[in-house]
């Protein structure tokens, strides 16, 4: 009985040893090296895996940052500059500092300014409504509201407003990763550099028909009068098919073309109330905001022209 | 034993109630919008500017490069603009607008009714006229019909196959159009036969047009190689793929066309269109287009300016009945709500279907119950609730490796469906991105 004990242990702890011996020269012989940066770069990163710097998840990210010599075209926009300066500093190397940038969306057709014309009763999905007609109102490059951009957001950044039938973000929570840029089918979502106190100025429309088709559909519409673009001094705003455009490197948030939009296509946020003026367009546009001090400012300036 | 498809399909009702209308013209529009891009491939250019008077039949849109086609005028006058108007897409596109002034042809077009059998001409002649007269395929998928009959090097076409099956419910035009310009259709498909280089012709269409079968079968005793064949009613089987497995047995490979297996299909409305082009020097800018519905007050076939504004046809029918919940582009299975009664008839509209309000809704829609109807009537075999789930989930090579490319969007697996679910919705758009995502990757 015993005797059966003793080998049995001896031919396993035999058997074991030999395969001990093998596997190590195995190892041994098909070693991978892996830079151990790596496992500490990946430390340093957000770990939300959300592809914003545009690899898979951040171990790749991690990899392709200690591979390559520069910072070039590598920014977690997640982490932002602290992040990467920690990064670098693994790295040994200087990190490029960005600036940080915030998402927003051109679009500011909401029920009461859009009327609705038909009837969408298929799947809830953006993607699949986009696919098969111009929406349910008479613009086709406005929003939605099926909010694909909200199912996108790995931040809790976005989410559906049902008054106005858009989405909102939420500037504290958003980290630009861009996820909702790609998501959207109409090109809505841009970022925008972050300015201080999350003030930014905007036009919150992407319409490009001309001006009275486009009015015609949407009455906070941007109907490419080119006022703005006249006034702005510092060259900021462009002007591309019947639609403008504010440069938010450029802009300097000076607040000249708000007042002059005839539609109010033009969205202020973050800023205290305009003082009076006795320029009566100026004191049109901003009766609503003296009115009521609560409304917050991006609702101001679409009140002056209904 | 009729003929028909072996896979899967599935028997809506079929609702012919205009069956019975002659095709009647359609009064002039005033002002008709044409698209450049009616047609499957690259749009059109336009070679007309503002302004400028045009006559029925002249070129207005020139093709870009072999899978594009030619645009003519379908009126004559001023062309008023060329600028974004809402077509069947439900977009805003690129349209050509002429205000109507009078109806004056071009005058290389002969306007008669006389049969004109001159059967001289070679396969690049008759090529070369289907290219100048902008022939697309008027089934409804609008395929150049050129590229079809450009057979590629290598391989070689033994069947000449003629849609008339009209499986869609509802729809009309091409049983008219079989019962009145029969002599015509033969005419056509001799040429056709010519442009392939090939001597048999089969034209299938379904038991329920009996009057036509008749009409045509006679007719056909009359030409050497062509012959008509009733098939069991059964959708979808004016599916290119599944008539030529109805006729002939063959089976088209996964990703490859008819021409694969020697066939090459055409609609009897395409063969009308190649036979007007090739012996009366018509380019198309008319077709015959169904309009119908339970409520409508004249449900009827009309032969309509490519062009016209769908409320026009409305109008011709006694107008939009007042429980209308839904104007459809097509039939009640492929076809599309529009948007707007401005949309103008294009090269692939073969009907405008009213549904009534009551009709029109979509019924609940619950959870799929793996009841697997939608499994057993596919007609190409796929597995409908499985692409479902993953184009929902994105899964897109998954997609692409359970042949999502190969379905055909006849919409049989929503039709079926007890639960309701948007199956041909998350197929479609499921199968959209595959396509796109592998021409980006070719690129």
């Amino acid at each position: 009985m015993s005797s059966v004990v003793l080998y049995t242990i001896v031919s396993l702890s035999g058997l074991g040893v030999a395969s001990a011996i093998v596997l190590f020269f195995v190892a041994q012989r098909f070693k991978v090296y892996e830079d151990p940066r790596i496992d500490q770069v990946e430390e340093r990163l957000p770990a939300a895996n959300c592809g914003g710097c545009g690899f898979a998840g951040c171990r790749n990210f991690a990899e392709a940052i200690v591979k390559s010599d520069d910072f070039e075209g590598l920014y977690c926009p997640v982490g932002g500059n602290e992040t990467m300066e920690e990064v670098a500093k693994i790295l040994g190397r200087e990190a490029v500092a960005q600036e940080p940038k915030v998402a927003v969306l051109r679009c500011n057709g909401a029920c009461e300014f859009r009327p609705k014309i038909n009837i969408y009763e298929g799947v809830a999905s953006c993607a699949i409504a986009s696919a098969l007609y111009g929406g349910d109102t008479g613009c086709q490059y406005g929003c939605l509201g099926f909010g694909d951009c909200v199912l996108v957001c790995n931040f809790d950044a976005l989410q559906m407003n049902n008054d106005t039938g858009l989405p909102e973000v939420n500037d504290t929570n958003c980290t630009a990763c861009g996820a909702c840029v790609k998501e959207c089918p109409r090109d809505l979502f841009e970022l925008r550099k972050r300015n201080k106190k999350d003030r930014k100025i905007y036009v919150a429309c992407m319409n490009e028909d001309k001006g009275g088709i486009a009015k015609r559909s949407c009455s906070v519409t941007c109907t490419g009068c080119t006022l703005c673009f006249k006034i702005c001094p510092f060259e900021a705003i462009e002007m591309n098919n019947n639609l403008a455009f504010i440069d938010s490197e450029k802009c300097r948030l000076c607040r000249k073309c708000g007042p002059v939009c005839p539609t109010g296509a033009i969205i202020e946020v973050g800023f205290p109330p305009r003082k009076e003026k006795t320029d009566d367009d100026v004191e049109k546009s901003i009766t609503s905001t003296i009115d009521n001090p609560d409304i917050s400012d991006n609702d101001k300036n679409n009140k002056s022209d209904n | 034993m009729l003929k028909t498809f072996a896979k899967g399909g599935v028997h809506p009702p079929e609702n012919k109630i205009s069956a019975k209308s002659k095709i009647k013209d359609l009064q002039l529009p005033e002002t008709i919008s044409i698209p450049i891009s009616q047609h499957l491939g690259t749009p059109s250019k336009p070679i007309v500017e503002r302004g400028e008077q045009v006559v029925v039949g002249q070129l207005i849109a020139k093709n870009e490069g072999f899978v594009s086609s030619n645009i003519h005028s379908s009126v004559s006058g001023k062309i008023a603009k060329i600028d974004n108007v809402i077509d069947s897409s439900g977009y805003k596109r690129k349209s050509i607008v002429i205000s109507t002034e009078g109806d004056e042809w071009d005058k290389n077009i002969d306007r008669t009714d006389k049969l004109i059998t001159d059967f001289s001409c070679s396969s690049e002649e008759i090529i070369n006229k289907v290219i100048e007269a902008g022939i697309v395929g008027l089934g409804g998928a609008t395929f150049p019909s050129h590229v079809k009959l450009s057979i590629p090097r290598g391989k070689k076409a033994e069947y000449l196959i003629i849609n008339g099956v009209e499986c869609e419910p509802y729809l009309t035009a091409d049983h008219a159009l079989m019962l009145e310009k029969g002599e015509e259709l033969m005419v056509g498909i001799q040429l056709l036969k010519t442009a392939l280089k090939v001597d048999k012709a089969l034209i299938g269409i379904e038991n329920n047009k009996p009057d036509a079968i008749k009409h045509l079968s006679e007719l056909a005793q009359n030409f050497k190689g062509i012959n008509v064949y009733a098939l069991k009613v059964k959708y979808p089987q004016g599916g290119e793929k599944q008539l030529i497995k109805a006729l002939l047995n063959r089976e088209v490979p996964s990703g490859g066309l008819p021409v694969d297996v020697g066939v090459v299909a055409f609609n009897v409305g395409t063969t009308l269109a190649v036979y007007e082009a090739v012996q009366k020097n018509k380019p198309l800018f008319e077709r015959i287009v169904t309009v119908t519905g339970k409520s409508i007050k004249h449900p009827s076939n009309f032969r309509v300016r490519i062009g016209t504004p769908v409320s026009d046809l409305l109008s011709a029918a006694g107008g939009l009945p007042e429980n209308a919940g839904k104007v459809i582009n097509g039939g009640p299975m492929m076809g599309k709500a529009i948007s707007d009664l401005s949309v103008p008839i294009t090269k692939g509209s073969s009907g405008i279907l009213i549904l009534p309000e009551s009709e029109s809704g979509r019924r609940k829609v619950r959870s799929c119950i793996r009841c697997a109807k939608c499994v057993s009537i596919c007609p190409m075999g796929l597995e409908p609730y499985l692409l479902m789930s993953l184009s929902r989930k994105n899964l897109f090579d998954r997609l692409e490796s359970n042949r999502i490319l190969d379905c055909i969007e006849c919409g049989s697996c929503g039709y079926i469906c007890p639960s309701n679910t948007e199956l041909l919705e998350y197929l479609r758009s499921g199968k959209a991105t595959v396509s796109q995502l592998i021409r980006t990757s070719k690129k």
